[in-house]
């Protein structure tokens, strides 16, 4: 089936908010995103949802499904403050306080009429792709949707890398799974025959768009860095982490951002930031941890007031560690989306996610780690304490921790924040004092 | 709110001795019977799992001894444990730390952390950085239910933690010492089983304040010398007669990880209801019954974890349809009048799965009522009061 499906207009630029380029065009991306699955019934095409993490994007594709991904469905509403009442009417439908609010949200969301982000309403899924890479509470959302709404899911159990590696038996297990379980289940729903061929070539698309990605990424390592490579890099990861993995719309965009950050290293300049080019970089910082989405902008103006600048994130690399060497792989199609799934960061054990972060602090030059621990995400946010204090030991650079939440509004106490962000600041330029002291 | 209480055995009674050696087995934090355990043959090793489930039959199988490790109770001050953990996390990944740190779980030659929540499996991450000089792994067991697939997984699996035990204990374990440990346990769930059943048939006889303490003692003790014990705590409640009260019949769900404190089991209990399932140490009771002790063990321990095992949060559903079948049958078959929804405090999967079976129950006629824990929560009187308000309506419904 081929599709027709209409680009939106693009969405007039507000005048108080400056982005570049591809900023814009990557917004145009996800707004028609929102399109084809507000259109999809007229369209006749049939609907999947599935998680970020792991997601299989190239395969869904190769079945004509129009997708849907619930936490950026629900970190799009946390931005555009639309996610605290979904929360409480959740909760009001039992769900308990005490677990994640991108649940709620979605809940609360189809509870409120199945009305997404961009004011479209969204279709039912016809399958829950449950692909489960690195959050328990994956599985509990998918049952919970499913429980009250009648739509099928799929599971695709992807083994925990527990010893710190990939074993050959686990992606044997994630290959069987999708021969036997994932694929005949998506041809039936969609009535679509698998073709590898055409997963093949989009995984070549997938390539070239992971390649300038990791240039993006790595560019954080010039001084000053020309992107925010936790803030600014949510912009990144959108396309590429989402609906348009494998399509030529995100080699497109991937190649326009690259070459603009390439000359923004040529000009010597830092990240721009939503109030415009940002000042002198006093600090380089690596983040650990999701962002908060409903103060998202208070929450990165906090960074750049302060000549922060993020060069690189773990949250950034929830959607696949490209710049630790991964691409997919066209020439062995299912095992290459088997070492994607597991491979994902929050599917990494403790001392894999220690490594990764000193090696972070090393190669960016980073002056130091903030973690910013999600109320909602026990995946992220069990056991880093340990982290820090790993961190800190092994690399002597100074780390702090503040707590937020994703899209509970209720959980952002923006003067606790910004507090702590100034003394950690302090602190980091303390230590350099001291540090320039002893040379 | 009825005002029942569980009668008292008298003090000498073999009854009253079994379960007060089951109390002092829960209550050392110093894990001392295992210590003694060890020490009697030199050699010896200990190998802690976390719930809800590993296959311990292959622990047994190595010569060692499989040690439930269920947190610290309300009995342990959490000190350094709380230093790791921000108050939005669960009390049990905690107060085990604490056991670790304080070096009251050096008596275990190894930790096995079952793939159970995001909370647990972190834990086996920050146990490899905490406790270098122990073995530690993280046990992935199958969501996914197909012999061909999730099975050879599980079974791969299986033979890699029987081939890590086997360097630990110097020997290999060989197939016949895999069924002949599958066939010990065999025997743990038929007295396991009989005691649920007759706790079931005469609650009054076996209250569940005695049941739980059986329970855990089985987290510590050798599996043979808990198969007797249980049967012999079942030989000695037949003789005792006791008194019978017009309590409420109720399952208690979401408490299969992090441990209510044995004093809110007896609240629940003070308050007029006769707990008569439950998923407390749902290790116990995974497999739902016998084992075949002829055949490839893995495979049969694989086949039995697919096919014939308990369901519980943190185990996938495939189907709606599947939601809540589990607990449905625990209601028809125990005669329950209700069910108690028990889960610690932020525990994400009991949590998430508590408005389906709601749902499921609701749609059954079966009352509920909801609380949460945690395993050192001291104030019970809103419990008390919470439960004995939920018997007295379960009674004034069954009147009506």
């Amino acid at each position: 089936m081929n599709a027709t499906v209409t680009m939106p207009v693009s969405s007039k630029r507000p005048q108080n908010v400056q982005k570049e380029d591809a900023m814009w065009q990557q917004k145009e991306l996800i707004n028609k995103n929102y399109m084809e699955l507000a259109t999809a019934r007229a369209n006749n095409r049939k609907v999947s949802a599935t998680f970020v993490p792991g997601n299989l994007n190239e395969l869904l594709m190769c079945f004509d499904f129009a997708r849907s991904l619930p936490e950026t469905n629900a970190l799009q509403n946390g931005m555009r403050k639309k996610s605290g009442k979904m929360i409480m009417d959740a909760e009001r439908d039992g769900q308990s306080e005490d677990v994640c609010t991108y649940v709620k949200a979605d809940l609360g969301m189809m509870m409120g009429g199945e009305i997404g982000p961009t004011g479209e309403a969204m279709p039912r899924p016809d399958i829950l792709l449950l692909s489960y890479t690195g959050c328990f509470t994956f599985m509990k959302w998918f049952e919970l949707i499913r429980h009250k709404y009648g739509c099928e899911t799929v599971m695709l159990h992807v083994p925990y890398q527990g010893e710190g590696h990939i074993a050959p038996n686990m992606r044997d297990y994630v290959v069987k799974q999708l021969k036997e379980t994932v694929i005949p289940t998506l041809e039936r729903i969609s009535g679509v025959k698998f073709d590898i061929d055409r997963l093949r070539q989009y995984m070549r698309e997938s390539v070239k768009a992971e390649d300038d990605l990791v240039a993006v990424l790595q560019s954080a390592k010039h001084r000053p860095s020309p992107i925010d490579g936790y803030f600014g890099s949510v912009y990144y990861i959108g396309p590429i982490f989402t609906a348009f993995r494998g399509t030529p719309e995100a080699t497109n965009y991937y190649r326009t951002l690259r070459a603009e950050i390439e000359q923004r290293v040529r000009e010597g300049k830092g990240p721009i930031t939503p109030d415009g080019e940002m000042g002198e970089e006093k600090y380089r910082l690596v983040v650990e941890g999701p962002p908060n989405w409903t103060h998202f902008r208070d929450f990165w103006k906090m960074f750049y007031d302060e000549g922060a600048v993020v060069v690189a994130s773990t949250y950034s690399k929830v959607g696949g560690l490209y710049d630790f060497g991964f691409r997919h792989d066209p020439d062995h199609p299912l095992e290459s989306l088997a070492e994607y799934c597991l491979g994902c960061y929050t599917n990494l054990n403790l001392p894999s996610r220690v490594d990764m972060i000193c090696k972070y602090i090393e190669e960016y030059q980073a002056d130091g780690l903030l973690i910013n621990s999600i109320k909602s995400c026990n995946s992220f946010s069990a056991g880093q304490l340990l982290i820090m204090r790993e961190v800190e030991k092994r690399t002597g650079k100074p780390a702090a921790f503040i707590e937020t939440d994703l899209v509970d509004p209720r959980y952002f106490s923006a003067a606790n924040v910004k507090n702590r962000l100034e003394s950690y600041f302090q602190m980091v330029k303390a230590k350099r004092g001291a540090l320039a002291g002893t040379h | 709110m009825s005002t029942a209480t569980v009668s008292p055995v008298s003090a000498a009674s073999p009854v009253q001795a079994i379960v007060a050696r089951c109390e002092a087995l829960f209550e050392d934090l110093e894990f001392k019977s295992v210590q003694q355990w060890k020490a009697a043959v030199p050699g010896r090793k200990a190998i802690g799992y976390m719930p809800i489930y590993v296959p311990r039959e292959l622990i047994h199988a190595a010569g060692m001894l499989p040690v439930g490790i269920l947190g610290g109770g309300d009995a342990l001050e959490v000190i350094q444990g709380d230093a790791y953990y921000q108050s939005y996390i669960c009390r049990i990944p905690r107060s085990t730390i604490e056991l670790g740190l304080t070096g009251r779980l050096n008596c275990l030659d190894g930790m096995l952390f079952p793939s159970i929540c995001d909370v647990i499996r972190n834990l086996s991450g920050m146990w490899k950085m905490l406790f270098k000089d122990k073995y530690v792994r993280y046990i992935d067991v199958p969501q996914n239910y197909q012999d061909e697939v999730g099975g050879v997984f599980y079974m791969q699996e299986m033979q890699i933690l029987r081939e890590d035990l086997a360097k630990i204990a110097g020997r290999e374990i060989t197939d016949a010492d895999l069924n002949a440990s599958i066939a010990v346990y065999n025997d743990n769930r038929v007295a396991i089983a009989d005691l649920y059943k007759y706790r079931a048939a005469e609650p009054w006889q076996a209250p569940t304040s005695e049941v739980y303490l059986l329970l855990r003692a089985g987290m510590v003790l050798p599996v043979e010398e808990h198969t007797v014990l249980v049967r012999d705590y079942l030989a000695a409640a037949k003789q005792v007669e006791r008194t019978k009260r017009d309590n409420a019949r109720v399952v208690i769900n979401g408490s299969f990880c992090e441990q209510p404190p044995l004093s809110l089991i007896k609240s629940i209990e003070m308050s007029g209801c006769y707990i008569v399932d439950d998923d407390f140490m749902l290790v116990t009771r995974w497999l739902l019954d016998a084992v075949p002790t002829d055949g490839n063990p893995l495979q049969e321990l694989s086949r039995a974890f697919l096919h014939r095992s308990a369901s519980t949060a943190a185990k996938y559903d495939a189907t709606r349809e599947e939601k809540g079948v589990y607990l449905m049958k625990q209601v028809k078959t125990r005669g329950a009048e209700g069910v108690i929804f028990a889960a610690p405090s932020f525990c994400d999967p009991a949590l998430l799965e508590r408005p389906m079976l709601q749902d499921v129950l609701s749609k059954n006629a079966i009352p509920h009522t909801a609380f949460k824990f945690a395993e050192n929560t001291g104030q019970m009187a809103p419990i008390r009061e919470q439960a004995g308000t939920f018997a007295d309506s379960i009674k004034l419904w069954n009147a009506a």
